[in-house]
């Protein structure tokens, strides 16, 4: 390959299209170890979540009454029933967590869709229409951008009523404008380019021109973004549930696990260690993958 | 830099308005109108509810009542709370120096840190440090800090018992606020163990909130660093023969430290939400508690308040960090 290229530089010999573009990304996404970590890990997490109903040795929400606060097995006390033991209303822990994963990744999954779509159409249009559009949209990102995350988050479940649901909405509307700016950056970029300038000549429409000729140039940094900001709405959506204002109890969601285990935390570690740990997991492995990602995919913000 | 300030100014001016239009567009979008709100669970008669509509305004235009509220903003008067009928505004103030208290230390602790780590990181790129570092960075970036928070008081307080497991200070010292830092005002008061008290019931606090940012620092100082240790002028210093300390030291971290000084300023806002669950966590009270108690003692006139309250902090802070960034880095003055 290398020789023919040196020769005749127009002639490029690799394999062409999408298959060729995904094996040399995962030729770079391979090299970085602890993205391969992060991302079996993720599988790991997902095949637990789709196979919940299989694993979990009890169900999220069936209650012990011979059962509450047992420790791990590997505990004095401890019980081979309940491998990571029961919380104060005996309730299997193990189950909770698997079931738990579920949420987890519904919410990162919800919140990421909806703010990248938003923050996709809201970017396209600021960054081609320019102007006053343009200033007025930005101002109301930064307007967003002004509170601290979790503090609108918090405000809007407030207004919406505290739920899942609700908490899902609200870190969207708190995420989007990560997007907004990203894409309207990306679009003002290759807006004045020669191939956009082709395309309209050609009388390519202005939807068109923005979803079809500009934005498969500008997704790199948005598919960065998007798998940052995944874990960032595990750990809002459980600093929510955490707060009572997210999932609400019995959930076993991982957030709100941890609010319900707070009176324990002297008395039984066990109820307030494991969730936390399924969380901080969760996440490491996805920002893993994350960093991994952008290295593959972004030349340009490469770490050295 | 006059011109640079003013142009800084005129952007956050309308950002400033907008946040205002929010926090004032937050009580109306609550289910229910303000007096129905504020009258809670004792009902009230429509006769009643109608004067009172009219009492406070709420019958006149939308944009009439805007203006009121950002007159009353601007001269300090945010309406008064539902539960303890003080002025919002007074009740913010009063706790936010334990909040800005926190703070400081978190960040303090983060820089502290954060700094040297990323530079010596850097400066032995590849090693067993290096990766350590990075490796607990990326870890301290994950982090759910309400969780940390509880592990941290498992280990130290529950186990160990060296520190108190929530509050400011011990209720066996008394003094009255000086200047709202509980580190400064126990030394003033002179009394025994007041400052050790302070001291102990700070720490933990301090770690958790200060975890994230210290990542964040870690990581962009050891990025940033990497990149000014490949130009071409510390090569230059270098084979001037200057030692190793004095090219890190002095070439190569003044220039580092610029992206690292807008680091720390975005953490701003980072630093106040995590102030919420840090505050929750060790009933720390500074104002993200306040924020959590009155959304859920349904007092809608605080939380309007401390909303537009720390919006306006978070953006003077972001202002004032900016300036600092011009004045340090020329560049962007004459330019951005």
């Amino acid at each position: 390959m290398s020789e023919q290229t040196a020769n005749t530089p127009e002639l490029d010999t690799r394999p062409a299209g999408r298959i060729a573009l995904l094996i040399e990304f995962w030729q770079y996404f391979r090299e970085n170890r602890g993205a391969v970590g992060g991302l079996v890990f993720f599988v790991f997490i997902c095949l637990v979540a789709i196979f919940a109903d299989f694993i979990a040795p009890h169900g999220a929400t069936t209650q012990y009454r011979d059962a509450l606060l047992v420790p791990p097995v590997w505990q004095e006390g401890g019980d081979w029933r309940y491998l990571l033991g029961t919380d104060a209303v005996g309730r299997d822990m193990l189950s909770r967590l698997i079931y738990g994963s579920r949420f987890s990744l519904f919410i990162g999954c919800v919140v990421v869709s909806l703010s990248l779509f938003a923050g996709i159409m809201i970017g396209l249009v600021a960054g081609y229409a320019g102007g006053a559009t343009d200033t007025i949209i930005m101002r109301l990102m930064d307007i967003i951008l002004s509170f601290p995350s979790l503090l609108l988050a918090l405000a809007l479940v407030a207004i919406l009523g505290p739920s899942l649901t609700n908490a899902m909405i609200a870190i969207a509307i708190v995420q989007q404008p990560h997007y907004v700016r990203l894409t309207r950056a990306a679009v003002m970029g290759e807006k004045s380019k020669d191939y956009v300038t082709a395309a309209r000549v050609a009388g390519v429409g202005p939807v068109l021109l923005m979803f079809g000729t500009i934005l498969p140039n500008c997704m790199a940094p948005l598919i960065v973004q998007a798998a940052l900001s995944f874990s960032t709405a595990i750990l809002d959506a459980a600093a929510l549930g955490f707060l009572g204002m997210g999932a609400q109890p019995p959930t076993p969601e991982w957030g709100t696990m941890l609010a319900e285990a707070r009176e324990f935390i002297l008395r039984a570690w066990w109820v307030v260690t494991f969730p936390g740990l399924a969380i901080l997991l969760t996440v490491l492995a996805i920002n893993l993958m994350g960093d991994g990602l952008r290295d593959a995919l972004d030349p340009k913000l490469k770490r050295s | 830099m006059l011109a640079y300030l003013l142009r800084r100014l005129g952007l956050i001016i309308p950002t400033f308005i907008g946040v205002t239009i929010a926090a004032f567009a937050f009580i109306r979008l609550l289910p229910g109108d303000p007096v129905l709100l504020m009258a809670g669970e004792r009902g009230l008669t429509p006769e009643r509810h109608a004067a009172l509509l009219k009492q406070f305004g709420f019958d006149r235009p939308l944009w009439e009542q805007y203006l009121d509220y950002l007159w009353g903003a601007l001269s300090g008067d945010l309406g008064n709370s539902l539960v303890t009928k003080k002025p919002v505004f007074e009740e913010f103030f009063t706790l936010f120096p334990a909040t800005l208290e926190l703070s400081v230390c978190a960040i303090a602790f983060a820089v502290a840190l954060g700094i040297p780590a990323g530079i010596i990181a850097a400066v032995k790129r590849g090693s067993v440090f290096d990766h350590t570092v990075m490796g607990s960075a990326l870890v301290g970036y994950s982090m759910p800090i309400f969780w940390w928070g509880l592990l941290l008081i498992i280990f130290f307080s529950g186990i160990l018992k060296w520190t108190p497991v929530s509050g400011r200070i011990s209720l066996i010292y008394f003094f009255p606020p000086v200047t709202g830092f509980m580190l400064i005002d126990s030394l003033l008061s002179g009394q025994k163990g007041a400052f050790t008290s302070a001291l102990s019931h700070l720490i933990l606090p301090t770690i958790v909130l200060g975890t994230i940012p210290l990542a964040v620092i870690a990581r962009q100082t050891r990025s940033a660093m990497l990149e000014v240790l490949s130009e071409d002028y510390v090569r230059t210093a270098r084979a001037k023969g200057l030692s190793p300390m004095r090219v890190v030291g002095l070439h190569a971290l003044r220039n580092a430290l610029i992206p690292v000084i807008t680091t720390i300023g975005l953490q701003v806002g980072v630093l106040l939400a995590g102030a919420i669950l840090t505050e929750t966590i060790f009933s720390w009270p500074g104002v993200g508690k306040w924020m959590v108690d009155s959304i859920f003692r349904r007092d809608y006139p605080s939380v309007q308040g401390g909303l537009m309250l720390i919006a306006a902090i978070v953006m003077l802070i972001n202002l004032i960090v900016d300036l600092l960034y011009g004045l340090i880095n020329p560049r962007i003055r004459h330019t951005g």
